[in-house]
């Protein structure tokens, strides 16, 4: 087994980046995983990345030159941080995104040195982390969230808005609806303010971009599968899915990169960017990519995450966003300690907790088993559970294709799929969304 | 005549040597009725691990024994109850303004840092045995370790062991089947042991030490201090729970190794195989066998069965752990074992408070008398066990050595 990664370390864990490494608690050189004895004749070809899948060759050639052959190959290049839109401005020292520990151990370093504020761009799980991270440290901090609230496209905005108090509660200088247009640099190329589309500005010495995660797909480019920019698409045992949306035989996808379809969720594809959805799938591939094709098992795992910040322990089972509607079921949004149930069209599809984390395990069930929604249960708290509401989710976000399938060829045997490159003409859907 | 249920032979002293049998027999009927439970009321046992763990998470499972509306059970407690016997937000809130003197997130550290006293604690007893060459495990080491750690947390002064110890004993004999007379005389016992405490709080508001009563009594923080009666209904399950589980799990502990003599050596050889003994010893022979009192608040459907509203439940942790659709060969002793999710502690919102310095005590204390006790044997196998089904250990277990060999000369 050769083991192909772009970042020069062993595999680490990341969830602790935005959290305990970053608040200085632990070394980032102690995120490392452990590592098994059945790992020891693996090669690792680390710090250099892959450049390039050739299918007909069977074989991956890197970035350095180097081809490595394979029988069966694990596509698991994962995300990136999306980098701030203009480059120049992404130059300017201050500047961070964060996504691997190189990253982190940066960033650490300049909140060590204490600036006098630190603005953070986007309130998804990264920010807020970060902006919980600040505020531990006791380091002024501006959050800009061009949504409603912080968090809004994971819980939706009704549950949201706890997350949006508790910035506010911790002290942090928190606005919604509005997005940094530009940064700007003194003369020496530093980071000094931004400037917000509502006209006002922050002054801050450092900016952390947090604007969510690109795929890592350039280097499947050419490769005949089906990429985009949602991952590449696989089936439930994980093998990736053609252009012509065949499944291949001996190409296994997993993380967060992969794209695979979920029982649960109206057969939907799911991309996930969860810690506990790249084990899990990641197992499932490991096995049905050495056993014999008649014990490939399905990965049908409730999809789960968590987060802590400011205090709290966030915890998530199933799809919140598949919901149009949320109940309280447990605890209440007043007291910041609740379960929520999310739920669609009279089933339950999800539930997340905040400091309720040991419940979690019960709704997971549910959902399992398709349980209905709204719930009805008599519980020891003696009130009844809340009423179903809309969870006010954004509408699915139109995302631009960077191709366009088109079909080729007229009979059964040169009847193909073709992606074309989008021409660079912008559709009125994407300018809405954008 | 009516047949015995199987939890009532579970319940019989006859049986406290082995229940596992009994145990497997229970868990052909994953959920099921038990005619002739702890109290006259019979109560239903769920004994599967999927079932258990399915359970502990459920809101619709009570932990406050007045939702029961079952006939013939003793729903009458000491009020008020402590958070064990509570369900959120009232056991939220109690749980974690005790939680802030004892672990995370407040105090991370604290029981990591007790271990160097907890190991000098255990290396005091085990050196108080050279010389010897017969004595009893359980008095001397299982139950002197724990009521001394517990005694020093809590702020409970050591002398007063033999008052607070005749209390709890007479406490203890709740989880068996009760007289009117013993049930009494538990109730006297539970008043004097909570006048005692309420007494020793008010003591610590006065001339607080660092101890966990002490910081309670005089915590300032949000929600804080708990009112008085409460802090000495909390202190009264924490100095409970704080021993009488963990003698169990060292007395259990010492007769599982010297039973399994091969992995006894090795762990005297390789001492961080202590970590998976204990963790494998929580799973094989839990000092707590039995969630007895549970209670539906509506009608529950498990595993084909429906337990009714208002119907006592009983979860058998026990069972779960050498449940062999969960554990390969779950009567098979392997401090190896991977995997090992074992229910000792329980799991959910009630999961074990005081799990991380059972684990700390337990596991210093079967490291140092592996390394200490030469050649240990068992004089009487099995031995007496203490009344209680539910926090099961031998009552003595009088271990014969060829020699005890003093810490210090261990580490030459």
């Amino acid at each position: 087994m050769t083991v192909v990664g772009d970042e020069p370390y062993l595999p680490y864990d990341r969830p602790p980046l935005s959290k305990t490494v970053l608040a200085g608690r632990v070394p980032v050189d102690h995120t490392p995983l452990p590592r098994f004895r059945t790992l020891e004749s693996v090669e690792w070809v680390l710090g250099v990345a892959a450049a390039e899948l050739e299918l007909a060759r069977n074989q991956v050639v890197l970035a350095d030159g180097r081809a490595i052959a394979f029988d069966r190959l694990l596509i698991a290049t994962g995300t990136r941080a999306r980098p701030w839109h203009d480059a120049e401005q992404a130059r300017l020292d201050g500047v961070f995104t964060l996504r691997g520990r190189d990253d982190a151990e940066k960033l650490r370093r300049s909140l060590e040195a204490r600036p006098r504020r630190v603005l953070v761009i986007g309130a998804g799980f990264t920010g807020s982390e970060v902006a919980s991270v600040c505020r531990e440290l006791g380091l002024p901090v501006t959050v800009v969230e061009r949504s409603a609230a912080p968090l809004v496209g994971a819980l939706g905005r009704t549950i949201a808005g706890r997350a949006a108090e508790l910035q506010r509660e911790h002290g942090v200088d928190l606005r919604c609806e509005v997005q940094v247009e530009a940064l700007e640099g003194d003369a020496q190329g530093r980071l000094r303010r931004a400037r917000l589309s509502d006209g006002s500005t922050v002054e801050a010495e450092v900016a952390v971009v947090a604007l969510g995660a690109i795929r890592n797909i350039e280097w499947l480019g050419d490769s005949c599968l089906a990429v985009g920019p949602f991952g590449v698409a696989c089936d439930a045992g994980c093998r990736a899915i053609d252009v012509n949306f065949v499944v291949t035989d001996d190409l296994f996808v997993a993380g967060d990169i992969a794209r695979f379809p979920h029982p649960l969720y109206r057969q939907q594809f799911l991309s996930l960017e969860h810690w506990g959805n790249a084990v899990e799938q990641g197992a499932i591939a490991a096995h049905n990519m050495v056993c014999p094709p008649t014990r490939r098992r399905p990965h049908l795992a409730v999809p789960e995450f968590w987060s802590s910040q400011f205090g709290v322990n966030i915890k998530s089972v199933g799809v919140p966003s598949a919901a149009d509607e949320v109940m309280i079921v447990q605890g209440s949004l007043e007291e910041g300690r609740f379960v929520a149930a999310y739920g669609r069209d009279g089933r339950i599809v999800a539930a997340v907790s905040f400091d309720r984390g040991r419940w979690i395990e019960f709704y997971a069930r549910l959902i399992e088993q398709g349980a209905e929604f709204p719930l009805e249960m008599a519980t020891g708290e003696g009130r009844p559970l809340g009423p179903a509401v809309p969870a006010g989710f954004p509408d699915a976000a139109v995302v631009r294709e960077h191709a366009t399938a088109i079909l080729t060829g007229h009979d059964p045997d040169t009847r193909r799929v073709k992606l074309v490159p989008r021409r660079p003409r912008e559709s009125p859907c994407a300018k809405r969304a954008s | 005549m009516r047949q015995e249920s199987i939890l009532r032979a579970i319940y019989d002293q006859a049986s406290r040597a082995n229940p596992y049998p009994l145990f497997a027999e229970l868990r052909r009927t994953p959920v099921c009725w038990q005619e002739d439970g702890p109290d006259e009321g019979g109560t239903w046992v769920v004994s599967t691990y999927r079932e258990i763990v399915s359970l502990l998470h459920d809101p619709r499972l009570s932990s406050d024994l007045r939702h029961c509306t079952q006939p013939g059970v003793d729903a009458r407690a000491l009020e008020p109850m402590p958070f064990i016997r509570l369900d959120p937000p009232e056991h939220d809130r109690l749980r974690a303004l005790t939680m802030r003197h004892f672990g995370p997130p407040e105090r991370p550290a604290f029981i990591e840092q007790l271990r160097p006293q907890i190991e000098s604690i255990t290396t005091s007893i085990v050196d108080g045995l050279v010389g010897e060459r017969v004595f009893d495990v359980v008095t001397r080491v299982a139950y002197a370790l724990p009521v001394r750690v517990i005694c020093a947390i809590l702020g409970v002064p050591l002398e007063d062991h033999p008052r607070f110890r005749v209390w709890v004993d007479a406490l203890i004999q709740a989880f068996s089947k009760l007289t009117p007379e013993a049930r009494a005389q538990r109730d006297q016992a539970g008043h004097a042991l909570r006048d005692y405490l309420a007494d020793l709080v008010r003591h610590h508001r006065e001339q607080p030490g660092d101890d966990l009563l002490s910081r309670m009594a005089t915590d300032t923080g949000p929600g804080a201090p708990m009112d008085d009666p409460q802090l000495a209904s909390t202190a009264m399950l924490l100095l409970i729970a704080g021993h009488e589980t963990t003698v169990n799990l060292i007395a259990n502990g010492v007769l599982t190794l010297v039973r399994h003599p091969q992995w006894l050596e090795r762990l005297r050889r390789e001492p961080q195989l202590v970590v998976g003994t204990v963790e494998e010893l929580l799973r094989y022979e839990p000092p707590v066998q039995l969630i007895p009192s549970r209670t539906a608040l509506e009608d529950i459907a498990v595993a084909g069965a429906t337990i009714p509203r208002g119907a006592l439940v009983s979860l058998a942790l026990a069972a779960g752990s050498r449940d062999p659709a969960r554990f390969e060969d779950p009567d098979r002793f392997d401090p190896e074992r991977s995997n090992n999710a074992h229910l000792g502690f329980g799991s959910g919102i009630h999961y074990c408070f005081g799990a991380p310095l059972a684990r700390v005590e337990a596991q210093i204390a079967l490291g140092q008398l592996a390394r200490g006790l030469d050649r240990p044997r068992v004089v009487t196998d099995p031995p007496p066990y203490r009344p209680s089904p539910v926090l099961r250990g031998p009552r003595e277990l009088i271990v014969e050595v060829d020699g005890v060999r003093p810490r210090d000369r261990l580490q030459s």
